[in-house]
């Protein structure tokens, strides 16, 4: 029985609670598939509701990791339980061999996140086949990258299209839940393009506007009242492209209850979130639940939101479902208390 | 001189009552028909070749069950010794009964009960080198042949997996008490006919004698009055039979025949509700074959709206608009079914009476002249949420150098299948015509379509006076005509039959001679006619998502048993489907044709993709 406490996930909910859990002087390990931490927030250029850069949020989190074991590039294949003490095995992919290695630990905090949902499963919208049709990470690349947001055949889109609920809400896809954030994304790069291109007119379709948040309601009035961005309720149904690479939007307005086709020089499909990958894998390997939605369930969704129900094994951040950058790192550091709880008790017991 | 006894007048009431309400039935059905299919009735009931047809298929399926015996062979013997041996009983019993009774005309209860009235002792029972011998070993052994198929229908209610049948018809109480009438009619048969041999010491076959004598030593009491006991309970089981016949599943004896006579002479299924259907829906065994064929209840445990149900509740007139609209009307329940019944026809008729009242507007619809081309081209509207398949047809077309018209690239106009599905044929009826018009201006020769659902109604209800083809067959004909060359990508796929193109349109050579060429196509477990459902037929109006998928992930799963590189179809709503939850990367049969053509680039984002997923 000892201290040692293994993160599985490096984006911003397990790097949060990895800086919490060295605080609390345990001897933290995050392992990380990809080669870089940050997950999804490293590759975001600004966030909502106040257009701050990702980047000093990201730097604020990895502060704290100083005294953190980071192992990147390594893949969970086994973790078995005796009594106290969990042995994780995992992999690392070179591109001539792969190497195993093993890890112990007293708790473990799985922090898997999500995955983006692919986009190309709405073949209907044409991603992946129309060259000017994008998600809405692209469009935080290309924010990011600095370089202007350019059609691909070199062109400033004179109109932009963005598409909510993009593999959520949307029983086709098999994902009735919402993805939460996609409509403040929505409403924040409608924003981000006005301002680069005043002369640029936005249109976002959308089913409802679920503006749950402080300062959102207000970031949903500024794109309409400073920046002239139009909001058009209905889903789009289907693209198709014209000889130019622009895209012919066919949707309906339910407000006017008509019909309604549209050009477009850019649209950008806002997507969703969806269970990570390997989520489900570890899951079988603890004997965890998910729901569903694929997205895994908390002991108890109110009052053991960060307990997995198998003694030592805790949850953290967007595996148990869509939350914002500031959700995640609350949840985080909830997840961390809990998980540094539980160390102290069963250590005390133990000796 | 005619034997009479008191107790064979049940039976001769139920028989009298059997005949006349068979004759009734039959009235009535041909009554009914519209002229011109009377008219096919009685030339085809003078034309030979279709009546020995009909006389073969009547042998062949309505006595034999050939179909069963090739389901099943159990299941088939049972039928059949059921069918055969009791019209054998018939025909022979009243044969050996003119032995006894020389005139022409005899009781028709005379031979059914010949036994009670005739005691030939001078015929030993195991005799058979005489007349009247051997008659007796016939009786006896077509009796012993009945009730082998009763003894296996016992035990196909407790164990139904050994005659091929996972599920069973849930009867309704009335067919169950038909059913045990029908069961008591041969039992009481062997009980009589024993008891009587035994009491007179001979007169039996090598079975009723034998039991006789041995029920005479075990039983006591007077045995003359425990025969007489089963004379009275045989006729009565008989009568009783009769009279619930044709109010319970066995009018699809009588009632099969005149099917197969009108089917042979060209009559066929209509629009609504005719006498025709009917008469399908009285020639219904209720036997449950197609129960075990339909996905709904096997991938999704939708129980009580399959095919069997539906007719019932057709036949009663009962049918709910739940069990009308609960249906893929993917036809695997026709192709299952022994008695060749279009059960799909018949639930769209019921659907017809449903939707026939609702009114939809389609006068936002405009037309513009399309322009003049060789070959039409009509996406459909599923084609156009699954764009990979129109590029890849446009891209072959040009590749072909084919004068071609794309006619609903801006946006579709419905073949209108979708609203027939749904019952709406008078509104589905405004779009054919404005499509008619379209098609009948470029002045094509050909109409071309990526759709399985439009190929069947444009084949089915547009009477075009061009040539339809799906890709698949327009394809493969390009390549024979030379106008495109393939280089097979050596791919391992399996190829999934659309319902509308497989059992719907006869379409499963063409994509497979296809695939052959580009491929490496390797075997399914269920393929052609009993191909899958992928489960998004826009025909199933009523049913969750959630079900739905159950349907989509069971075909999957049939579908990758070999794991196949790629998952073929040849229809976009497929494909949509599929894709859903396939882990295989699934496309349509043109995609792999225009990425087999050399030189031309390779549509699928599925390998950036690939490689984005081994990275990340």
């Amino acid at each position: 029985m000892g201290n040692s406490v293994i993160i599985i996930g490096g984006g911003i909910s397990g790097m949060t609670a990895a800086g919490i859990l060295v605080q609390q002087g345990l001897d933290v390990t995050l392992l990380e598939k990809e080669n870089e931490t940050g997950g999804h927030l490293a590759r975001w250029d600004r966030l909502f509701p106040d257009r701050r850069k990702a980047s000093e949020v990201l730097d604020f989190v990895k502060a704290g990791l100083n005294q953190v074991k980071i192992v990147t590039g390594v893949t969970v294949t086994g973790i078995s339980k005796h009594d106290y003490d969990f042995t994780i095995t995992t992999r690392i992919q070179h591109p001539a061999s792969s190497i195993h290695s093993q890890f112990s630990a007293s708790a473990l905090l799985l922090a898997t996140g999500f995955d983006l949902f692919e986009a190309r499963k709405k073949e209907e919208y044409g991603y992946g086949i129309y060259n000017n049709v994008i998600t809405s990470a692209d469009l935080e690349d290309q924010f990011k990258s600095g370089k202007g947001i350019l059609t691909r055949e070199g062109k400033i889109p004179g109109r932009i299209g963005l598409v909510h609920c993009v593999g959520s809400r949307d029983e086709k896809v098999g994902n009735l839940y919402c993805s939460k954030v996609c409509c403040v994304t929505g409403v924040k790069q409608a924003i981000e393009l006005k301002e680069m291109y005043p002369a640029s007119e936005v249109f976002n379709f959308y089913m409802d506007l679920r503006m749950f948040d402080r300062h959102f309601e207000e970031l949903y009035y500024e794109a309409q009242q400073k920046w002239g961005v139009s909001f058009i309720r209905g889903r789009l149904s289907e693209c198709a492209e014209n000889p130019d690479g622009s895209i012919i939007l066919k949707t309906e307005d339910t407000l006017t209850g008509k019909p309604l086709k549209m050009t477009v020089d850019l649209l950008i499909l806002l997507t969703g979130f969806v269970p990570a990958i390997g989520t489900s894998a570890i899951c079988g390997m603890l004997g965890l639940k998910s729901g569903t939605d694929g997205f895994v369930n908390s002991a108890d969704s109110h009052t053991s939101n960060n307990s997995s129900g198998v003694p030592g094994v805790f949850l953290a951040g967007a595996l148990k479902g869509p939350i914002s950058i500031g959700e995640a790192i609350a949840d985080a550091r909830a997840a961390a208390v809990q998980l540094a709880g539980y160390i102290k008790s069963t250590t005390a017991y133990n000796d | 001189m005619i034997k009479f006894n008191l107790f064979v007048l049940p039976f001769s009431l139920g028989l009298i009552y059997i005949v006349y309400s068979i004759i009734i039935h039959y009235y009535r059905w041909i009554k009914a028909l519209p002229a011109v299919d009377k008219v096919k009735l009685a030339t085809g009931i003078r034309t030979p070749s279709k009546v020995t047809a009909s006389l073969k298929e009547i042998f062949l399926e309505g006595l034999i069950h050939r179909k069963l015996w090739k389901r099943n062979p159990l299941l088939g013997y049972m039928h059949m010794s059921f069918a055969l041996g009791w019209f054998l009983l018939i025909v022979v019993g009243n044969l050996e009964s003119r032995i006894y009774h020389g005139a022409y005309i005899n009781a028709p209860y005379y031979p059914i009960f010949l036994k009670f009235f005739i005691h030939d002792r001078l015929v030993l029972f195991f005799e058979i080198f005489t007349v009247p011998a051997f008659f007796r070993f016939i009786m006896d052994f077509l009796l012993l042949f009945v009730l082998s198929g009763l003894t296996l229908a016992l035990i196909k209610r407790k164990q139904s997996k050994w005659f091929g049948m996972k599920q069973t018809t849930q009867h309704s109480l009335f067919d169950r008490v038909a059913l045990s009438c029908l069961w008591m009619i041969f039992p009481m048969r062997l009980l009589a006919e024993s008891y009587t041999a035994g009491y007179f010491g001979g007169g039996g076959g090598f079975l009723t004698q034998n039991l006789g004598n041995l029920l005479i030593a075990v039983t006591p009491g007077p045995a003359e009055i425990i025969a007489y006991f089963f004379w009275w309970s045989y006729s009565l089981v008989l009568g009783l039979f009769f009279i619930m016949m044709p109010y319970s599943r066995y009018m699809h004896i009588p009632s099969e025949l005149l099917l197969i006579v009108f089917r042979h002479c060209g009559i066929q299924s209509k629009k609504w509700g005719s006498s025709f259907s009917d008469l399908e829906a009285h020639s219904c065994s209720r036997c449950g074959v197609c129960i075990d064929a339909c996905q709904l209840d096997f991938a999704a445990g939708i129980r009580n709206i399959q095919a069997v149900y539906l007719i019932r509740g057709q036949r009663d007139q009962y049918i709910t608009e739940y069990i009308a609209m609960t249906c893929m009307i993917c036809g695997r329940c026709q192709e299952a079914c022994p008695v060749g019944i279009k059960a799909d026809s018949l639930r769209l008729i019921k659907r017809r009476e449903i939707g026939s009242g609702q009114v939809s507007d389609f006068s936002y619809i405009t037309s513009t002249h399309p322009g003049f081309a060789d070959v039409v081209y009509f996406a459909g509207c599923m084609s156009h949420l699954t764009p990979s398949i129109h590029i890849a047809m446009e891209g072959i077309f040009k590749k072909a150098g084919v004068n071609y018209l794309f006619m609903d690239q801006d946006g579709s106009i419905c073949c209108g299948r979708p609203l027939m599905l749904a019952g709406k044929d008078k509104q589905a009826n405004e779009l054919i015509e404005f499509n008619k018009t379209l098609i009948r201006q470029t002045r094509a020769k050909l109409l071309v379509t990526s759709c399985p659902i439009c190929y069947k109604v444009f084949r089915e209800e547009y009477n075009l006076p061009i040539r339809i083809q799906h890709h698949s067959q327009y394809l493969l004909e390009l390549v024979k005509e030379g106008k495109i060359a393939l280089q097979s990508q050596h791919r391992k796929v399996v190829y999934h039959d659309p319902c509308d193109l497989g059992r719907g349109g006869n379409v499963y050579e063409a994509p497979r001679e296809l695939l052959g060429k580009i491929s490496d196509l390797v075997a399914t477990e269920k393929n052609c006619a009993d191909a899958l459902c992928c489960g998004g037929s826009l025909g199933l109006m009523n049913t969750s998502i959630q079900k739905k998928d159950e349907v989509t992930r069971n075909a999957l799963q049939s579908l990758l048993k070999n794991e196949p590189d790629i998952l073929v179809t040849a229809c976009p709503l497929c494909k949509k489907t599929f894709s859903k939850h396939s882990q295989t990367e699934v496309r349509d049969i043109a995609e792999l044709v225009h990425d087999a053509i050399p030189g031309r680039n390779i549509l699928s984002t599925r390998a950036i993709l690939e490689t984005e997923t081994v990275t990340s």
